[in-house]
């Protein structure tokens, strides 16, 4: 298992609780179009994320990131800068 | 015409267009939900007109007099008769405008005086106004925080503080409303040299909650953060002075910047930012929500100059705007409506309601009744919220509490929001 592939379960299994309608989880799969977050959910997600990994991830970035694979990316990114 | 059919095979095809996209298509959901909501046979709420205000308190909504219960008019300052006194005169004195910026032809000496009594008022150095209270917070925010600096905000914050994040540079970080351990642990996260500013509410103005100033103050302090209150919804009744929340919970010597508006306890409109930085004055020349607009006219700095001077010396005022709220809390509280806070924190009692269809039709059961309060809905409101928000007012009589309360009673019923 690489280590990008280790990040991809621990975001997967953040995004579970928010899934409400059981989309399965994928690179592709998009924020706002698949899991129908509102803003809200992704304020509680994001902390979510953060704390998991210990990271920042500015609402600049935040405006970027559109498909789990991204954030994925950026969780990745992060973890090495 | 003629012209084009003789050339027509030697002209080059006409190049496709594409037929113009509608921008107005991104508003259909909201549109629909709007008509929706209309074809009930409700009133729209966001289309209400005063056709007579006859005080601070009251006003004639479609021929009915009706108790206003959601102004921000907290110290009742919109007919006071030496604040009016002083806009006619500078309208005789100084006409109706000024026709420019700040910083070219629109400084008339009213501005200069209206800056002095915030200087007083908040016994600050420096004090600088911009047009709004929105401008306000555009202007300090996207300006204090530029490229590589950090903007921390609370989740919860006004429009007016995410629209400065977005005018400026900064990269932004928001926590967990009013929670302090979310706040101390992203500050930590943040590169140790990099400029920071944080930016509170002394009061939410959605549920009326009280922010825990000492201990956020406390963990910016700790990171090296500068700090800037928003006081839009303290000043004129919290503190000593009635300065806002920061003064009340004794921290007035470790906030840097304290933005306001002239729009609620001063009753008329205009912004504000006082703070004791000794390179304060250089915004003038900076900011561009200060430059590149027009100034207030003289009339309306001048009724805030006066407004603001008797504000200092309105502890009786305060007083009852306080036994007000703490009246209706506790009123509504009894008839068993759901409220935004446990006790009454601020002036603001909000009523949170489970549906927009049951805030519609409790919000149109108390007009008919005689009663305007403020309508509230996502995403203006955290949580998803559907809210009437009721703001108190400091010439509210004991009597008008008493009706209000009574209509609450009437509606709600009627309505099936309360048993």
């Amino acid at each position: 298992m690489t280590d990008r592939d280790e990040t991809f379960d621990k975001v997967a299994r953040l995004i579970a609780p928010f899934n409400k309608k059981g989309v399965t989880v994928a690179d592709d799969t998009t924020f706002a179009g698949d899991l129908e977050w509102d803003s809200l959910t992704v304020m509680d997600f994001v902390a979510g994320i953060e704390d998991e990994f210990d990271i920042l991830i500015t609402m600049n970035m935040q405006a970027e990131i559109e498909t789990v694979g991204q954030l994925v990316d950026a969780v990745e990114e992060l973890r090495a800068g | 015409m003629s012209d084009s059919l003789e050339t027509a095979d030697d002209a080059p095809p006409p190049p496709e267009v594409d037929r113009p996209r509608d921008l107005f298509s991104k508003f259909d959901p909201l549109i629909a939900e709007r008509e929706a909501l209309l074809a009930t046979g409700v009133r729209d709420p966001f289309a209400i007109v005063m056709e007579k205000v006859t005080s601070p308190t009251e006003a004639v909504i479609q021929g009915r007099k009706t108790i206003l219960l959601g102004t921000y008019n907290y110290m009742g300052m919109t007919f006071d008769p030496d604040v009016v006194a002083a806009g006619k005169k500078a309208l005789d004195e100084f006409g109706s405008g000024t026709t420019g910026s700040r910083v070219l032809n629109g400084t008339y000496d009213p501005h200069r005086d209206v800056e002095a009594a915030l200087r007083d008022f908040y016994g600050t150095e420096h004090a600088i106004v911009f047009s709004t209270g929105y401008q306000a917070n555009l202007g300090m925010i996207s300006t204090l925080a530029g490229k590589g600096d950090y903007i921390i905000l609370d989740a919860d914050s006004h429009a007016s503080i995410y629209d400065g994040c977005w005018l400026g540079n900064a990269e932004i970080v928001r926590f967990r409303h009013n929670s302090v351990e979310d706040l101390d642990r992203r500050l930590a996260r943040l590169p140790r040299e990099a400029g920071k500013l944080v930016v509170l509410e002394g009061v939410y103005s959605m549920l009326g909650d009280v922010a825990p100033l000492p201990e956020m103050i406390a963990a910016a302090k700790k990171h090296g953060a500068m700090i800037l209150v928003d006081e839009a919804h303290g000043m004129g009744f919290f503190g000593g002075h009635g300065r806002g929340v920061y003064e009340e919970q004794g921290v007035e010597d470790q906030v840097d910047f304290v933005v306001g508006t002239f729009s609620k306890s001063v009753g008329t409109v205009g912004g504000f930012c006082v703070s004791n930085h000794p390179k304060f004055e250089v915004l003038r020349l900076v900011c561009r929500p200060y430059v590149f607009t027009a100034s207030l006219p003289p009339s309306v700095v001048a009724t805030a100059a006066t407004s603001i001077r008797k504000l200092m010396h309105a502890g009786a005022k305060r007083a009852h705007l306080w036994e007000n709220s703490r009246r209706l809390h506790q009123g509504l509280r009894e008839l068993g409506f759901t409220l935004g806070t446990q006790e009454a924190q601020s002036a603001i009692i909000a009523v949170v309601l489970p549906s927009q269809e049951q805030a519609v039709s409790l919000w149109q059961g108390l007009l008919e009744r005689g009663l305007y309060v403020n309508l509230a809905r996502p995403p203006a409101t955290p949580a998803g919220m559907f809210l009437l928000r009721c703001s108190l007012c400091a010439e509210h009589s004991s009597e008008q509490v008493g009706e209000i309360l009574t209509m609450f009673a009437s509606a709600g019923r009627a309505t099936g929001c309360i048993a």
